[in-house]
């Protein structure tokens, strides 16, 4: 049974690093469009997510969930010890959710709509940002159990080179997926090729940024080269993830949409996997050099048994629908209008 | 600020802003698609339009609820992670399943908002009640998780260990049916008030008349039925409390001193020190007949209970208060609607019963975040009743007193850019409705 909710857990974490990344990823390369496009990065982004970006943000909800029911410890540690990041993320959701919602709720279009923007592009930044930070705070063994000094208890843990880095690299991901995710949801022309340039360039940005993360690996000790390509897993991941990455720039470059879509998940999840299969089943890394395990702590036998099989109906619920979600804003997109809200 | 009392507040905060706005997004999907359902059927436009209206509510509701929502899945943890350690195991069953209902919410939603002129029309109205349909189990299933703490089952407490867990039996604890429906009720009845009185405003003030007629009878329907039925559940809802929490119910009723004919006290001012009520008006016997139905039989005091383990009693008690009366205010404002409905049309649209409504606007808010407090106030000092204290399951992280200060300014800030919104929303109705034609050219566009 728990693998089946470790499973759920992992595949939660990932769709919600890819759609919401995509999601956050529209506001972000929003914010470092010129002022000139911006309008129309925004409609085309719009358009986009309007319909399904509630649903993107549900996938955070139920990793948390299966967080707290199934591995408890885990989840109660990484509150306490990361509990100013998690405020931060929290804030950033709460901002960008709600100024999306307002700024295409708001009867009256006037200057208000700037102030929602400007919430809405900052938010984007900000949460992917944090997220990141909170995912190197649980790997960089730097969450210390013992101690009673606030900055080592509460602030060192999520607050160094390394989650920094790992921060800054999920924002550069999520501009990356969005890009890509939106070439395919602009007219044919000037808009599209627009696109495609910005995927190259977030392209770029990403694999600087995830250079950055080597190097801050080796400034605050984590063995992170040893984690991804000491097995044959994670080296496997990494190397079929470059070469995803040449095949993705030549279709793109051909203005192909469907596929680069399908490699822009692909390397991500690639990038998951190289990064959590290396300790697992290890979760959260102490800087004594002990785990949280999710095999030690997860709940007792009958909540595990519950909680499968609560994920196990509800994805037979939730899957189809989304699918369905999905298939018909694609499909209607193709025919044509797409305003009234 | 101590850390415990700022915790404690910004966990209040957070529940007291987050219930108004998943009354509402539960509860206005079903106003929705009642409009909805009349203007499929009767082609009257103006329930298209309301059915329009109503759902860009919805919509801004759904969103700061589910923002709401999320803070506290984590707020939790973030404040209460020895809680979370222990229960989470134990009552996440209903989270679990919630996390299911909310996200078919959000789907559905997506469907339907974005689904005019798009969808088949009864597959569209579908995709609104499934919002309804969806957002009431995920209430439903927050208040089981709440219930838990107020009626522990499920396992055995042996030695500080939380042994056997049976998450099933978790969920269907004991108080979980009364207080499930009780908020239910609650939920349609304070929703309903609100919307049927910012209509009746704009009907007093003659604007798009018809729109707003139409729009008030659907809301004041929900309110009127939901408000006649609420004593009955909250009658349920106490015999279930003095069962299983009676210094909770001793708090509620002010009653000190455990005597047989035990008395119902009507408003009065408890002092805790002397352990006597001030002011009030004590009616004998009333208490125990509605707690065991007779009048005899003596109801457990707060004398029976040791002092640590007694709740805030003043404020437990005022917040009952407000509850019950607020209940009976709309209550009256029910029947006078009922009989305007069945006996005397011409009352409908009167001055005197739309000011009524008019009034009532806040009460059922009011009376929600009332009852709220009666029951987390009246389960101190536990946070598991009998089981954990509130106080051991706070975080140890200091400076918590910040973090409240900021989720203050947020919290405000939200509500008062949510209240904005709706008021232009509202402005707006004669621009964008008041034509048909206009109509016509909006969806077309």
């Amino acid at each position: 049974m728990e693998y089946i909710i470790i499973g759920f857990l992992w595949l939660s974490i990932l769709l919600y690093l890819v759609l919401g990344g995509a999601d956050f990823g529209a506001g972000i390369i929003e914010l470092f469009t010129s002022k000139r496009h911006r309008y129309r990065t925004r409609s085309t982004a719009y358009h986009a997510i309007g319909p399904i970006w509630e649903a993107n943000h549900m996938w955070l909800i139920i990793a948390v969930v299966i967080l707290f029911v199934g591995f408890p410890v885990i989840y109660s540690t990484m509150s306490v010890y990361l509990h100013i990041p998690l405020v931060a993320m929290l804030l950033g959701i709460t901002a960008r959710g709600t100024a999306f919602v307002f700024r295409n709720y708001d009867a009256v279009i006037d200057n208000m709509q700037r102030v929602y923007n400007r919430i809405f592009l900052l938010s984007s930044f900000i949460t992917p940002l944090f997220l990141g930070m909170i995912a190197g705070g649980v790997i960089a063994g730097k969450i210390n159990l013992e101690t009673n000094d606030f900055l080592s208890a509460y602030v060192w843990p999520w607050f160094n080179w390394f989650s920094l880095t790992i921060g800054l690299f999920t924002v550069a991901l999520c501009g990356f997926l969005a890009s890509v995710y939106l070439i395919g949801e602009a007219p044919p022309g000037d808009d599209r090729n627009s696109f495609i340039r910005k995927a190259k360039q977030w392209n770029v940005i990403a694999v600087f940024c995830g250079a950055l993360v080597f190097i801050a690996s080796i400034v605050e000790s984590v063995p992170l080269m040893q984690w991804i390509f000491g097995n044959p897993v994670g080296a496997t991941a990494v190397i079929a993830a470059s070469i995803s990455l040449l095949a993705l720039w030549l279709l793109i470059s051909k203005g192909k949409t469907v596929v680069p879509r399908i490699l822009a998940g692909f390397q991500a999840s690639m990038i998951l996997l190289a990064v959590s299969y290396a300790h697992f089943p290890n979760f959260v890394i102490l800087s004594n050099g002990q785990h949280l395990s999710l095999f030690e702590h997860q709940a007792p036998a009958a909540t595990m048994t519950a909680l499968a099989w609560a994920l196990i109906i509800g994805s037979l619920f939730i899957l189809p629908s989304l699918f369905y979600l999905y298939y018909s804003f694609q499909k209607d997109r193709h025919k044509g209008s797409f305003v009234e809200h | 600020m101590d850390n415990f009392l700022a915790a404690r507040s910004q966990m209040a905060l957070s529940l007291g802003f987050h219930i108004i706005y998943a009354c509402i997004g539960m509860v206005m999907p079903f106003f929705m698609a009642v409009a909805h359902y009349r203007w499929l059927k009767t082609k009257d436009i103006a329930h298209k339009n309301i059915a329009k209206a109503w759902s860009k509510g919805v919509a801004i509701f759904f969103a700061t609820g589910a923002v709401s929502g999320t803070m506290l899945s984590f707020e939790l943890g973030l404040l209460w992670p020895n809680f979370m350690k222990h229960a989470g195991p134990i009552f996440g069953m209903p989270f679990s399943l919630e996390g299911t209902a909310f996200f078919i919410e959000a789907i559905a939603l997506g469907f339907f908002l974005y689904g005019w002129e798009r969808l088949n029309p009864y597959f569209h109205w579908f995709t609104g009640v499934v919002v309804g349909v969806s957002g009431l189990a995920s209430g439903i299933l927050v208040v089981a998780a709440n219930s838990w703490m107020n009626s522990p089952a499920g396992f055995d407490y042996v030695n500080g260990q939380y042994l056997n867990i049976d998450p099933m039996k978790a969920m269907f604890n004991e108080a979980w049916l009364s207080e499930a429906l009780h908020m239910t009720i609650a939920a349609f009845a304070s929703t309903g008030f609100a919307v049927a009185g910012v209509h009746a405003l704009m009907i007093v003030r003659k604007q798009n008349v018809h729109f707003h007629q139409q729009a008030f009878k659907i809301a004041a329907g929900f309110a009127a039925v939901a408000a006649l039925l609420q004593p009955l559940a909250g009658d349920i809802a106490a015999k279930s409390v003095a069962k299983r929490q009676p210094a909770k119910l001793a708090a509620m009723e002010a009653y000190f001193h455990t005597k047989p004919y035990s008395p119902l006290v009507l408003g009065g001012i408890p002092n805790e020190k002397t352990k006597e009520v001030n002011y009030g008006l004590e009616i004998p016997g009333l208490l125990s007949f509605l707690v065991y139905d007779d009048f005899k039989t003596p109801v457990k005091g707060l004398d029976q209970i040791p002092i640590e383990n007694q709740p805030p009693v003043a404020i437990t008690h005022y917040s009952f208060q407000v509850m019950v009366g607020l209940g009976m205010f709309m209550m009256l404002i029910s029947i006078l609607y009922l009989i305007a409905i069945w006996f005397k049309k011409h009352w409908i649209y009167s001055n005197w019963l739309l000011k009524l409504f008019i009034i009532a606007v806040p009460t059922g808010f009011i009376a929600v975040e009332a009852g709220w407090m009666v029951t987390e106030i009246g389960r101190q000092p536990w946070i598991i009743q009998g089981v954990m204290r509130t106080a051991d399951a706070v975080t140890p992280m200091p400076g918590i007193a910040w973090s409240f200060y900021l989720f203050t300014g947020i919290y405000i800030s939200l509500s008062i850019v949510v209240v904005f919104l709706l008021y232009r929303q509202i402005l707006m109705v004669p621009k964008l409705y008041d034509k048909p034609q206009d109509d016509l050219t909006l969806s077309q566009a």
